[in-house]
């Protein structure tokens, strides 16, 4: 079975590699699932999960905040500014990002600069304990 | 000198050669750390460049960060360390971006500054010149997520207008003995390399809406770098300058052990002296 090789990758270090024989991802304009041979693409992200597909019908969940996919025919590349594999997120910790990023944004209402970092925050923490809980 | 003051500056020194030695074993702990750390965000700036240099080289998209648009103001990010104890590390820098800031720039203006480090800040701060943003206490193995406000904010007020081209200084990292100061223009991006692409891509939605994304992230991330090598030579060099703290150290050990001998073998000898006049004296 032909099988795609699959790395995630942040400034801190590579945080996932792998073969899948499928990876979906959630793109700024929509769902991309990918498969072996895929043609060469580059598309960027949203907050979300990334699925990766095994070979042996398991999915790893990776969360990752925004940044983008490079496709190739035989490696899908992604490159975030922070990621996590489910089993690796502190649910804690998320949680806590939440509840700071919801006062955040409750306290001030006239900095938009500042309500647009917060939200961004809350997104990120939301989509951290969203993938914790699939593990 | 009298024996017991020669004694007690031997201690002394003992001491301090005791906390130099320890603190150049820390420092070299700390610059395996940084090295690694270096080499784990290697692949991550490598892909970046390559995808950024595929498209930029690939189209002719027209994003303002790949624009050069005349210079009113000039933005320069200063990397420094929170302690000195260092060598030449801070001064090398500070010293060659003051020179640097005096001869191109008539007015404060002209010019606006973000440092990192406390010793930078008290620097420019003791000079009456304005920071605009400055960070302090960056630990010694700095995440991304560490970095990541300061670095948006460089390139947000790159953006917005507020400066028109930005540098960057900090001491590259070339060995354990050696670093490089360094000058770079980071903003606008200029010096993309135009990389041979293996593939050509398809963008999705388009490739302007990429560029978006992907070049903030890779100033960004540009700055992350730089910080990280600055590390590995700060370490570098604090461990040098501890090397060589210790070695004077143990030399001034070894010259005051000579005068504190040959100043108990003189009282010795007086003493003997003494006596043997003494006797002579009886007799």
């Amino acid at each position: 079975m032909k099988t795609i090789q699959v790395s995630v990758v942040t400034p801190d270090g590579p945080v996932f590699e792998g073969n899948a024989k499928m990876v979906s991802a959630k793109a700024k304009s929509g769902e991309l699932g990918i498969l072996p041979g895929h043609i060469p693409l580059v598309a960027p992200l949203t907050i979300s999960a990334v699925r990766v597909h095994d070979v042996d019908g398991k999915t790893q969940y990776v969360a990752v905040s925004g940044g983008f996919i490079e496709v190739r025919p035989e490696k899908v590349t992604i490159l975030a500014e922070a990621a996590e594999i489910a089993g690796d997120i502190e649910v804690d910790r998320a949680r806590a990002a939440k509840e700071r990023a919801e006062q955040r944004l409750a306290s001030n209402k006239q900095d938009n600069l500042d309500a647009a970092r917060a939200e961004f925050a809350l997104k990120r923490a939301m989509n951290r304990i969203d993938i914790a809980t699939k593990r | 000198m009298a024996l017991k003051d020669i004694k007690a500056r031997i201690d002394s020194t003992k001491k301090t050669m005791q906390i130099t030695k320890a603190m150049e074993m820390v420092s070299a702990a700390k610059l395996n750390r940084a090295e690694q750390n270096a080499k784990s965000f290697g692949p991550y700036v490598d892909k970046i460049q390559e995808v950024v240099g595929s498209i930029a080289s690939g189209s002719n998209a027209k994003h303002s960060m790949l624009l050069t648009r005349p210079v009113k103001k000039t933005g320069y990010f200063v990397v420094t360390a929170d302690r000195g104890l260092a060598g030449a590390y801070n001064s090398n820098i500070l010293r060659h971006v003051y020179r640097t800031i005096q001869e191109r720039h008539k007015s404060a203006d002209e010019y606006a500054l973000i440092v990192i480090g406390k010793v930078g800040v008290n620097f420019f701060k003791s000079r009456k010149m304005s920071i605009l943003d400055s960070i302090t206490g960056v630990a010694d193995q700095p995440s991304f997520a560490e970095i990541k406000a300061i670095a948006s904010k460089a390139v947000g007020l790159y953006a917005d207008g507020t400066f028109d081209e930005l540098y960057m200084y900090y001491n590259h990292f070339v060995s354990a003995i050696q670093s490089d100061l360094t000058e770079k223009k980071l903003l606008p991006l200029t010096d993309i390399a135009a990389t041979k692409s293996k593939s050509s891509y398809e963008y999705e939605p388009s490739e302007d809406e990429i560029l978006e994304v992907l070049l903030p992230q890779y100033a960004e991330s540009l700055i992350y770098g730089a910080l990280l090598d600055a590390k590995a030579a700060e370490h570098a060099s604090r461990m040098t300058a501890m090397r060589n703290a210790t070695d004077n150290a143990n030399e001034l050990i070894g010259q005051l052990n000579l005068s504190y001998n040959r100043e108990r073998q003189a009282a010795i000898t007086q003493e003997i002296t003494e006596i043997v006049g003494g006797v002579a004296a009886l007799e």
